[in-house]
């Protein structure tokens, strides 16, 4: 049980999810997919007209981020609880909390960092001015791991109750409202020409105080879960 | 006291509505906390005496078969 | 301390204290509500500024903070739980829980019904109420999540977990006013400064504070021994307190 197995089974624990996520692939698309979709939405519903949709860009792009996330938070451990592989990463020697963070991390590869490479094409679709480019990709970069540590937790928590859909987006779309502020009013700032850094430097902060607390938070679910 | 008649009371200023809409709905909404609490008590009961009756028959069912 | 502490856990000591303080609690609260109430709508003289709507504030400011420190104290029943596997914090969470969510709403609802006449809209996207609702939110998972479970012990669990979260979001509540600095007053009342408030309507509001406090212990401990009958119901003491109950009240029996 030295630091160097931890590393090992963190290791293994990514491996592991991240082939079996690869011999599906469309679920990876699935979601991106999902906020394209979203995106292309809004110009039908609210008219193509660049200055309304320049400055519902973010907002949109946020929302869009968020419900893609709830659509693939099930896949985090929805298989590893049926199949009773969950039960067993609760018996492992290792601290339960650094596996349940390989699983937040494999989450974010799969559902964050797509968003982050899709965010320009959205951004071009909505025709958000270009100023405002490098803060919208800068607060998805930063927000993105918050969305996945606590979609995680919330996950943790529905597994064991078979119908989780819309109860999980209950209990978690109100802990990513002050995600959503932050980063619509980081963008917001660029596009008004003041400094938008201090709102990313916020998000900073919360991405790593979640990033830091949100796995022992996994490991409590899954352990009340997996009983 | 602040108001001259009962009238003046009722009216708050012009404000009656909100005053009185706002203090309603908070009132009703305890009320319906307090009764939903005594309520829980008595299903409770009820259940109880259900049980107790339930076992009770049964007490003399097994008496009447022996 | 803790073989002082240790038979207080027992369900049944706790019941019964509950018991006796209860009718205490209540009657004190009744009394201060009324108080607070009566002074507050006819006797505190009319703010130069709102005029009479300022009454509202009588329920609005009490049951505000409240709903905060509820959830405050929800989280920390969730923690003794967890920390020290009390069955008896699972049970104090789901009784704090209905109590906080009503508190919450009851602020909204005055918050929204007092800026209509001062802001002249029912809603408005501040932060104060803004991050109200995300409270209620709050509110209405951890019940959600807590009925969910059909075993009520991984329930309370899970909620618990939830609560210890969405805790993390009260500083952001707290902080929020100069955060989004909109247009909410600032905090009515502070520990450190003396509120700039006169006596005449400060003393009825803390009155009231104090009312609302008392009704909603009373409330919780209400709900905790309802909790506690219904956990164990198969217990002895339990069959005979029920069974107390029932004979004090034939008339039920010949309804059932």
């Amino acid at each position: 049980m030295n630091s160097a197995s931890n590393w090992q089974a963190f290791r293994a624990v990514m491996r592991r999810d991240l082939m079996v996520v690869m011999r599906r692939r469309s679920d990876i698309l699935n979601p991106l997919l999902f906020i394209l979709m979203v995106v292309s939405l809004f110009p039908l519903a609210v008219g193509p007209g660049p200055d309304i949709l320049g400055r519902i860009a973010a907002g949109v792009i946020w929302v869009a981020a968020l419900l893609s996330a709830l659509l693939g938070s099930e896949r985090l451990f929805r298989d590893d609880f049926l199949d009773g592989s969950l039960e067993q990463l609760t018996l492992l020697p290792q601290p339960l909390a650094l596996l349940a963070a390989a699983k937040v991390v494999v989450h974010w590869l799969l559902s964050g960092l797509p968003l982050v490479i899709l965010a320009p094409l959205c951004a071009l679709l909505l025709k958000l001015p270009l100023q405002a480019w490098p803060t919208l990709v800068a607060t998805l970069v930063v927000g993105t791991p918050i969305l996945s540590a606590v979609t995680a937790i919330g996950a943790a928590l529905t597994v064991s109750l078979g119908r989780g859909g819309a109860l999980l987006s209950l209990l978690l779309l109100p802990l990513f409202i002050p995600l959503l502020i932050f980063a619509s009013g980081a963008v917001e700032a660029s596009l008004v020409g003041t400094a938008a850094w201090p709102q990313v430097l916020l998000l900073g902060g919360l991405s790593l105080l979640t990033l830091l607390l949100a796995p022992f938070a996994v490991a409590a679910a899954i352990r009340v879960s997996v009983n | 006291m602040a108001f001259e008649s009962w009238q003046a009371f009722i009216e708050m200023g012009g404000y009656g509505f909100y005053v009185w809409l706002a203090f309603g709905i908070s009132f009703a909404a305890i009320a319906v906390l307090v009764i939903n609490g005594f309520g829980a008590r008595v299903k409770l009961q009820r259940e109880f005496i259900k049980q107790q009756q339930r076992q009770q028959r049964l007490a003399q069912r097994k008496k009447e078969v022996s | 301390m803790w073989r002082w502490l240790h038979p207080y856990a027992k369900p049944e000591t706790v019941y019964h204290l509950l018991g006796r303080w209860l009718p205490w609690v209540a009657g004190t609260a009744t009394l201060m509500l009324a108080a607070g109430m009566v002074w507050g709508l006819a006797f505190a003289p009319a703010d130069y500024q709102q005029g009479d709507s300022y009454r509202i504030i009588f329920v609005h400011v009490p049951t505000a903070m409240l709903s905060m420190s509820l959830y405050v104290g929800l989280a920390l029943s969730a923690l003794i739980g967890r920390v020290w596997q009390l069955k008896m914090a699972d049970w104090a969470l789901s009784a704090i829980a209905p109590v906080g969510l009503t508190f919450t709403f009851i602020s909204l609802v005055t918050g929204a019904i007092w800026g209509k006449p001062m802001w002249g809209t029912w809603w408005e996207w501040d932060a104060r109420l803004t991050s109200q609702l995300i409270l209620l939110f709050l509110y209405i998972g951890v019940l959600a999540l807590y009925h969910a479970f059909s075993d009520n012990r991984s329930g309370a669990k899970a909620a618990g977990i939830l609560a210890m979260v969405g805790v993390i979001n009260i500083p952001i509540i707290r902080y929020s006013v100069e955060w989004w600095n909109t247009l909410h007053q600032g905090s009515t009342l502070t520990v450190f400064e003396r509120p700039p408030m006169a006596n005449s309507m400060l003393v009825p509001l803390l009155v009231s504070i104090l009312g609302f406090s008392l009704l909603a212990a009373s409330l919780i401990f209400q709900r905790m021994r309802n909790e506690i009958l219904r956990q164990e119901l198969r217990r002895p003491w339990v069959k005979q307190e029920l069974a107390e109950l029932a004979t004090q009240q034939p008339a039920m029996k010949e309804q059932s």
